[in-house]
């Protein structure tokens, strides 16, 4: 580093008084400038990303102009109850079920029942002779052998089919908070120019709404954006996960250690090496066609489970989470290796030299000595890669998620859909509804992530202490 | 112990030379089946984006030489040109680089430099955390925040609802972490003695920031720029959500440069919305439209391969070295 010697300081002619300060002052104020310039790019991203939370959350919540078919309390009433004291949700699984059975037509009442049955002892729409029949033909409906339906399940069905919400008009959380008012004035003006169609006024409720809601957590996806959850979502990221994590850990702990306490300089390992390097960094998008390439395509036999089966495979084809899982764990791999070698090489020399000293050997120094004193440095990259892992769109898209499903994903060979398609998917629709979902979705996910992430800070946290 | 026993010992000395153990020898070529999956890996990805290439080059309808100088990008009309989707791409690379270098640097200079050891404590695990926000929450921002601010600033009849300013800029705010995170271990790596140097003549915090730090840890800074310009090249949700499902086909004798063929307020689709937007619809093998995404994959990797040996060799040939 060479600084620029001062011209004048050469010439043995220091600046004056006056030029002296006037130069003096103006280094300081370009200081100042500077600093606030950074500080300002600082606040901009900080800013930034808190305005991305704000949108979120601001779309989450807020007052809705919804029209039902059948109003909740007067289907209340119908029962018997008083509905100033008693809501929808809080009537009986029986009396929920009572309500479907009176409003659905018998043909729409026994898909419901052949995709899920409502009571273990009886059948509410099939006939004991007909389940029995479809039930010992060779493509069995999902109701036969599928577990019950459960009261939120059943309440989310009363919504969709009896009482029929239609959101015409939604606001955002600030406005509806702040001014309210001019809520009621838009969609009275919106009635005005004709654009609720055949709706009248007094068929309008204006309720606040919580699009993310435990509701919205506990319900199966659904074309109809008032009574859509992402239940069927959470399970697919879950799936996900768990063949992500049996992919990629056992196979990135057993790299890191392999080139750790293995490899000798040789040329092909420090190819294995520079390779990992280059993997982190290949586009999430090419591993997705990997993904189709290979898993969808050319193992199908196995993706689908065909192989597994003698006669009707589990899947029609290899579009199942088992090929994203596997996808998902090649795409965190690099992760994962690349953490693990970290926490490998942090282990100091003398617990090896230790083991070897007793008479131990390489694997049997590695077991007992080195990985226990890794293994939490391991776990830090592992919850890494799966925060990675959940969030990750583009390759499910290429190897197939599937857009519109409403069935929770049974095992490896299921079709799916997944966290961020959902969110994916509700953001390319026009309709200011389902806008509201991707929101609510994206909410449930970041909070995922958030605890993900906290776990893997106290992990290393404590981790840190304890190698004080 | 007598003379005896030790010559005893020697002579048994055969037995406790190293024995092959069978399970040692099992484990250890499991361990290296692992490592090399990645290879596999590597190779996997060539192969099969290099055989579907080969057979969209083998179609009738397309000839090498168009794709790489050809700009329409419309299957249906059989013209196959990459350069409207290189288009998209590049726009939306250069807007998100334009938005995050200056914001990414300072940034990272004031975590460096200026601010308390609490206070970088503190935010250093917030960019760690906002590094992994996942870019499908971005797209949704760009389509719900983004766009709608900048039709609202410029009017609705200069900006599209799709265009790729939106997109370029929200994958600017996407990569700032990245740049800012990277930056800030490059600057905090170069050692204090060169700054209490600098300090010691009478420099400014401004003086010593960027003449003795920044060129200082120049060639970190630089890698990770490129890192940063290759994941903004490789990025999807954002690009597909809101910079559209159009190539922008253009013709340079033809059309007006800054009126359409760089306007950044109208839409174009880039190389991985394109093959998103592809693979989402009902896609069948063995077709055009397949082997045409595998064509634009290889293309994309090799964009982001040249780009990411690039930063290792920057860090390799710059990097300062002090004891």
């Amino acid at each position: 580093m060479t600084v620029e010697a001062p011209e004048r300081a050469s010439r043995g002619n220091f600046p004056e008084e006056e030029e002296y300060r006037g130069l003096l002052n103006r280094r300081t104020r370009n200081a100042r400038l500077f600093q606030a310039a950074s500080l300002m790019a600082l606040t901009f991203a900080v800013l930034a990303l808190t305005t991305l939370l704000y949108t979120i959350i601001n779309d989450s919540f807020g007052l809705v102009a919804v029209v039902n078919e059948n109003q909740p309390e007067d289907i209340v009433a119908g029962l018997g109850y008083d509905p100033a004291e008693t809501s929808l949700a809080d009537l009986s699984y029986d009396e929920l079920v009572g309500l479907l059975q009176g409003a659905v037509s018998s043909g729409v009442g026994r898909r419901l029942e052949r995709e899920q049955r409502f009571y273990e002892d009886r059948l509410v729409f099939e006939t004991d002779a007909v389940w029995i029949e479809i039930c010992s033909s060779d493509e069995p409906p999902p109701g036969c052998t599928a577990g019950l339906r459960d009261g939120a399940n059943v309440f989310s069905l009363v919504q969709e089919r009896v009482v029929v919400p239609d959101v015409i008009a939604a606001y955002e959380l600030v406005p509806s908070l702040l001014s309210p008012e001019e809520f009621d004035a838009e969609v009275a003006a919106g009635f005005e120019s004709g654009r609720f169609g055949e709706y009248t006024p007094d068929q309008v409720n204006i309720e606040w709404r919580a699009w993310f809601s435990m509701t919205f957590l506990r319900s199966p996806a659904s074309s109809i954006p008032e009574v859509a959850g992402i239940r069927t979502a959470i399970w697919g990221s879950v799936w996900l996960v768990v063949i992500t994590v049996g992919f990629a850990v056992p196979v990135g702990v057993g790299a890191a250690i392999y080139l750790v306490e293995y490899a000798k300089p040789s040329r092909f390992n420090e190819l294995i090496q520079t390779n990992i390097n280059n993997l982190a960094g290949v586009p999430s998008i090419i591993y997705g066609m990997l993904g189709l390439a290979v898993f969808v395509r050319l193992l199908e036999p196995i993706t689908s489970g065909a192989i597994f089966t003698d006669g009707v495979p589990p899947a029609e084809n290899g579009r199942t989470i088992l090929s994203a899982g596997i996808t998902l764990g090649l795409l965190t791999l690099p992760v994962v290796i690349i953490s693990a070698q970290e926490a490998l090489k942090a282990v100091p020399d003398s617990l090896r030299s230790a083991g070897m000293a007793l008479g131990a050997t390489r694997w049997q120094t590695v077991r007992s000595q080195v990985l226990p004193v890794a293994l939490p440095g391991i776990l830090t990259g592992t919850i890494l890669a799966i925060a990675r892992a959940i969030g990750e769109t583009a390759p499910l898209i290429l190897v197939g998620a599937a857009s519109f499903i409403t069935a929770d994903p049974t095992g490896p060979f299921s079709k799916f859909t997944a966290l961020p398609i959902q969110i994916f998917q509700w953001t390319s629709y026009p309709q200011v509804e389902f806008q509201k979902l991707a929101a609510a979705a994206s909410i449930a996910l970041l909070l995922l992530l958030l605890t993900l992430n906290a776990a893997a800070v106290i992990l290393r946290n404590r981790y840190s202490r304890r190698a004080q | 112990m007598t003379t005896d026993r030790i010559l005893d010992l020697d002579r048994e000395g055969s037995s406790l030379r190293k024995r092959p153990r069978p399970g040692e020898l099992l484990i250890r070529g499991f361990l290296f089946v692992c490592g090399a999956i990645s290879i596999a890996t590597t190779v996997g990805i060539l192969y099969e984006l290099g055989k579907e290439s080969l057979l969209f080059f083998q179609d009738d309808a397309v000839t090498f030489l168009d794709y790489l100088t050809d700009t329409v990008w419309q299957p249906q009309a059989g013209s196959f040109g990459i350069w409207p989707l290189v288009l998209g791409t590049v726009l939306i690379s250069i807007i998100a680089m334009v938005v995050a270098v200056p914001v990414g640097l300072l940034a990272a200079i004031y975590l460096s430099e200026y601010a308390s050891p609490r206070v970088r404590g503190f935010l250093k695990p917030v960019l760690e955390v906002l590094v992994g926000i996942p870019t499908v929450v971005y797209g949704f921002f760009a389509l719900t925040f983004m766009t709608p601010l900048l039709r609202g600033i410029l009017g609705t009849s200069v900006v599209g609802f799709f265009n790729v300013a939106s997109a370029g800029i929200v994958v600017g705010i996407l990569i700032v972490p990245l740049i800012s995170s990277l930056s800030a271990d490059a600057l905090q790596a170069v050692p204090d003695s060169l700054r209490q140097a600098a300090y010691a003549l009478g420099a400014s915090k401004l003086e010593v920031s960027t003449r003795i730090v920044v060129p200082a840890a120049l060639s970190g800074i630089a890698a990770g720029l490129v890192v940063a310009m290759s994941r903004a090249v490789g990025e999807t949700m954002v690009v597909t959500l809101a910079a559209g499902a159009s190539p922008r086909n253009f013709d340079l004798g033809q059309d007006s440069l800054f009126g359409y063929v760089l306007n950044p307020f109208e839409s174009a689709q880039a190389m991985t919305g394109y093959i998103v937007i592809t693979a989402s619809g009902d896609l069948s093998y063995n077709t055009i439209d397949y082997n045409s995404i595998f064509a634009i994959g290889l293309t994309l990797f090799f964009m982001t391969l040249g780009l990411n040996s690039l930063s290792r060799r920057l860090v390799k040939r710059f990097q300062e070295v002090y004891e």
